[in-house]
């Protein structure tokens, strides 16, 4: 996927140095640490940082068990709301999230809870021996998941745990979706993302068939017609274009395609690395890529997105993180033309001054140009409309270019549910996406059981 | 999971947190609350005669550590301030829609045998599992004969508990009053009278703070404080020791003990049982957090007993109290010294200070280039006192290191340094 940048040098340092810049970005709690910090939690009632977060983890009362130190109750906690705690104790953004909401976080304490971190705390220390929850009486039930990403993972454990038989059709080699392939890969080190879908799977009762492509070799009609209720996970898979001549030139690529390899890659000094590098967009995606290739060894690394600083997706302590790895950013600026040498590789890009006039986004006359070797778009993720080919599929109703479902997960095509990245409701967070597999997976059981209560 | 279903005295319940006496069990909303919470059992407000007492404003005042964290909290409430009737109707009707719950009532009326021979005959239609006889109350009531002023004489207690066994066949248990010197003697005066429990403690006498400005203590009433009753994490050392009293005195042997006082965790209630008890009651923890906390308390204690093997209650309940022996039977060749781990040690100098002013002089200090300084045991001066290690604010840090010294097991009473040994 990084063949684009076949053409441009690998990394000076040393293997073992780049291991070491891409070790966790927020190094686990000591237990003293845990002791501390969850001794500062006020215990509330209705507490607010439960309402913050999507997965509704009962926060107050987990935090309270490692301050009793009992962290397999703790774990058991966090994972009855959210059996994916673990990578989203890593990967949320709990400063919008939980900690945003924490009580403590105000001007007069100075800073809130660390809930994310307690989260991990409780959750690597917790060694449990066996799968800490059983399943109830077999329903004879079978449920189809499309996509083993964290909605339709979530969804799976949710459903096995009711009783029922669950297959997931996944199209990659390895299931986990974005925790595999897409989460920056110091938010979520080593093998986490497989080890946590092991233990997942430690409840039973849940197949994965990998090389399973809906809208390629697997159908929605075939799914419906032999299983009891379809959960539809894709997440979203298309690439979104700048809409520029030479977008497709050697050096340009989308960012997330970046991240795969880097995710995957045994050996970082392997990697085609750009010493001066371009990143346009402003969400976490851009971020994680620009801060990625500063730790890789970049020199120069250049963040530009085409509104203001209040405007970028990522949230302020991303934008700390970038800055602390000499990202710079460039607000006010719009991608013009891709420039490239004589051999046809990207040199660098002219950009547009851009300006609001009357509320609405327009270029100022002015322009400028950066050097580069490389440029990462990260200008967001699109629906790859391919998943929804077949004559069932492209029944169901839309909510812009995503999957319509209502508060139930339920899509426009009965027994068929949805959600994660690939339906509108929400935001497109980890911890959203096992929110939704969750209630998705409440609905279908709801579903099957009074059709069989009316039976 | 382990199986955290008890039976006391005769009185089953699903799980050994019953919620004592007290606001949390005032009336049928709070109570109903509390099972649906999942508590195993609870001890209603004391009933007492009609007319219901009346209750004054401002009634809690409380003691505070570091970050406005409650140690204890006093109180000058007295018995239920609602009528009997009112009481007995929703007792009858709780106790009804949850049968498997334990639901005691604890009792105060004057200590006059009709008065009693109303009572009983009363609650036990209500259908409840047990009475409770409050002997305990420290504020108030004592001023009219009633509550401690029952508890803190023996005779009193036995006569009470003999009538109370004589006018009702449910089980009874007796609740002790901590303001008396010794223990032992309300706990074997009760079993003389022939009671099937005992429960303890009930509060202390205490005043927790003065406003220094109006000179008045809290709380304040007007312009004027009284003693109140205090409860809460700070009382669970003497609730230990005085359960332990009990558990361990042939007097009282095989007698049922409920636990009570400053129990706020699953780790406490363990506690407790280990020292004797058969189920516990919590009143404070549930005030300041409300009924939730018990669903973290079953956990931890089911968890814990899984890790060791505990399949139910009984198989650790006590097993402290054959460790727990009178000074005299202590091994006095038995040697710890402390050691400091200097990996853990963020250099405070705590342990340093304490040890100098007012121990042994046995932790070093020796200055370093930086400025800091390093702190070494001087092993030959510790005489293990554990002070070094309880004011260490690292947890794990001071380790008490227990020596071998090849000396045999001897006890003061064997001691050829007693003047007074036991011949051998
Ligand atoms: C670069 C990047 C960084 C991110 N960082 C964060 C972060 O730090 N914190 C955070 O909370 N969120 C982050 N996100 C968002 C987060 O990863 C997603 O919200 C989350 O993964 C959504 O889960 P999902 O299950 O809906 O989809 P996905 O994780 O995308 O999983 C979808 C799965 O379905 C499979 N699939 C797709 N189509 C088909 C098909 N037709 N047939 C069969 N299988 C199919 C895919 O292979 C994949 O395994 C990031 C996203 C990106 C792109
Ligand atoms: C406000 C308040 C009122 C109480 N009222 C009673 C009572 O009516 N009868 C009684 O037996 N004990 C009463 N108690 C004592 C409690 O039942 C209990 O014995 C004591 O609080 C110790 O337990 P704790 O440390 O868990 O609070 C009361 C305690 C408080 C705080
Ligand atoms: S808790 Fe506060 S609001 Fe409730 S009765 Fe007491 S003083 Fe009033």
């Amino acid at each position: 996927m990084t063949d684009p940048l076949n053409h441009l040098p690998r990394p000076q340092a040393r293997a073992d140095q780049l291991a070491e810049r891409f070790s966790d970005l927020a190094p686990p709690l000591t237990a003293r640490q845990a002791a501390v910090e969850s001794a500062r939690c006020l215990y509330c009632y209705d507490a607010p940082c439960i309402n913050a977060c999507p997965s509704e983890i009962d926060i107050p009362s987990f935090i309270h068990r490692i301050s009793d130190e009992n962290l397999q109750g703790a774990a058991q906690r966090i994972l009855s709301a959210n059996i994916l705690g673990g990578s989203c104790a890593r990967v949320c953004p709990t400063e919008i999230l939980c900690q945003q909401a924490c009580v403590r976080n105000n001007a007069q304490e100075c800073a809130p809870v660390l809930i994310g971190q307690l989260q991990r705390y409780a959750l690597d220390n917790a060694h449990f021996t066996e799968h800490p929850f059983r399943r109830s009486p077999a329903t004879g039930k079978r449920i189809a998941v499309v996509g083993a990403g964290p909605a339709g993972l979530s969804c799976a454990h949710r459903l096995a745990l009711h009783g029922h038989e669950v297959v997931v059709f996944e199209a990659s080699d390895k299931p986990g979706g974005l925790n595999e392939y897409g989460i920056a890969r110091y938010k979520l080190v080593d093998d986490y993302a497989q080890r946590e879908v092991a233990f997942l799977l430690g409840i039973g009762g849940i197949e994965i068939r990998h090389g399973q492509r809906l809208g390629g070799n697997l159908s929605l009609a075939s799914l419906r017609e032999q299983y009891d209720a379809v959960f539809l996970g894709l997440g979203l898979n298309a690439v979104r274009a700048l809409g520029l001549p030479d977008e497709h030139a050697p050096g340009l690529l989308p960012a997330t395609h970046y991240i795969r390899e880097l995710r995957q890659a045994d050996d970082l000094s392997q990697l085609p690395l750009a010493d001066r590098c371009l990143v346009i967009g402003a969400g976490n995606t851009a971020i994680d890529m620009a801060v990625q290739m500063s730790r890789l060894g970049a020199r120069d690394v250049n963040l530009v997105y085409r509104r203001g600083h209040a405007d970028m997706g990522a949230t302020d302590h991303e934008q700390a993180i970038a800055k602390a790895n000499q990202v710079r950013l460039h607000t006010w600026a719009r991608p013009d033309t891709v420039l490239l040498n004589e051999a046809g590789q990207v040199r660098g890009m002219r950009f547009a001054r851009t300006t609001l006039a009357e509320g609405r986004l327009s270029d100022t006359g002015e322009t400028f140009e950066l050097a580069a070797d490389a440029i990462f778009k990260a200008i967001g993720q699109g629906f790859d409309d391919a998943s929804l080919a077949d004559p069932a599929a492209a029944q169901l109703a839309r909510e812009g270019e995503r999957i319509r479902v209502d508060a139930h997960m339920r899509t426009s095509l009965p027994g068929v549910y949805a959600g994660g990245d690939c339906t509108a409701l929400g935001q497109d967070l980890t911890v959203q996406a096992v929110q939704h597999g969750k209630l998705a997976a409440e609905a279908i059981h709801a579903q099957l059981m009074t059709n069989v209560e009316a039976a | 999971m382990a199986d955290l279903s008890i039976e006391f005295a005769g009185i089953k319940a699903p799980n050994p947190f019953w919620l004592a006496s007290a606001p949390p069990t005032d009336k049928a909303y709070n109570v109903v609350r509390a099972f649906e919470a999942g508590w195993g059992g609870v001890v209603w407000k004391t009933l007492g005669e009609d007319p219901a007492a009346v209750n004054v404003s401002s009634r809690y005042s409380a003691h505070y550590g570091a970050n406005r964290v409650v140690q204890g909290i006093n109180n000058i409430e007295l018995i239920t301030d609602r009528s009997l009737e009112i009481n007995l109707r929703e007792i009858t009707q709780v106790k009804r829609d949850w049968p498997d719950r334990a639901l005691i009532v604890s009792l105060m009326v004057p200590c006059e045998e009709n008065a009693w021979k109303f009572i009983l005959p009363l609650v036990e239609a209500t259908g409840a599992d047990g009475i409770e006889l409050n002997f305990g109350c420290p504020h108030g009531m004592p001023e009219r004969g009633m509550g401690a002023a029952v508890g803190q004489v023996p005779e009193y207690v036995e006569m009470v508990t003999r009538w109370c066994k004589a006018y009702c066949s449910l089980p009874v248990i007796v609740k002790l009053t901590p303001n008396i010197t010794d223990i032992r003697q309300s706990a074997r005066a009760a079993h003389r009278g022939g009671a099937d429990a005992v429960s303890l403690i009930n509060t202390i006498n205490s005043i927790t703070s003065v406003d220094l400005e109006r000179m008045v203590a809290h709380p304040i009433v007007g312009d004027q404080s009284t003693h109140g009753g205090y409860c809460g994490s700070a009382v669970k050392p003497i609730a230990l020791n005085m359960v332990a009293e009990i558990a361990r005195d042939p007097a009282t042997h095989g007698l049922p003990i409920c636990g009570i006082g400053g129990i706020g965790s699953w780790r406490d209630a363990a506690e407790f049982i280990a020292l004797g008890s058969g189920a516990v009651q919590v009143c404070t923890a549930a005030m300041l957090h409300g009924f939730r906390i018990v669903e973290d308390m079953k956990d931890g204690l089911a968890r814990w007993m899984d890790q060791h093997g505990h399949r139910s209650l009984e198989a650790f309940r006590g097993q402290a109290v054959e460790h727990t022996t009178d000074w005299k039977y202590l091994d006095i060749n038995y040697k710890s010294i402390a050691h400091i781990d200097p990996q853990t040690c963020i250099g405070c100098g705590r342990c340093h200070i304490a040890c100098e002013d007012t121990s042994h002089q046995a932790i070093a200090s020796t200055p370093a280039a930086d400025g800091t300084h390093v702190y070494q045991v001087i092993e030959e001066e510790c005489v293990g006192c554990n002070l070094c290690q309880i004011t260490c604010p690292v947890q794990d840090c001071i380790e008490m290191v227990a020596q071998d010294t090849g000396k045999p097991y001897l006890n003061w009473t064997q001691d050829p340094r007693n003047p007074y040994r036991e011949a051998s």
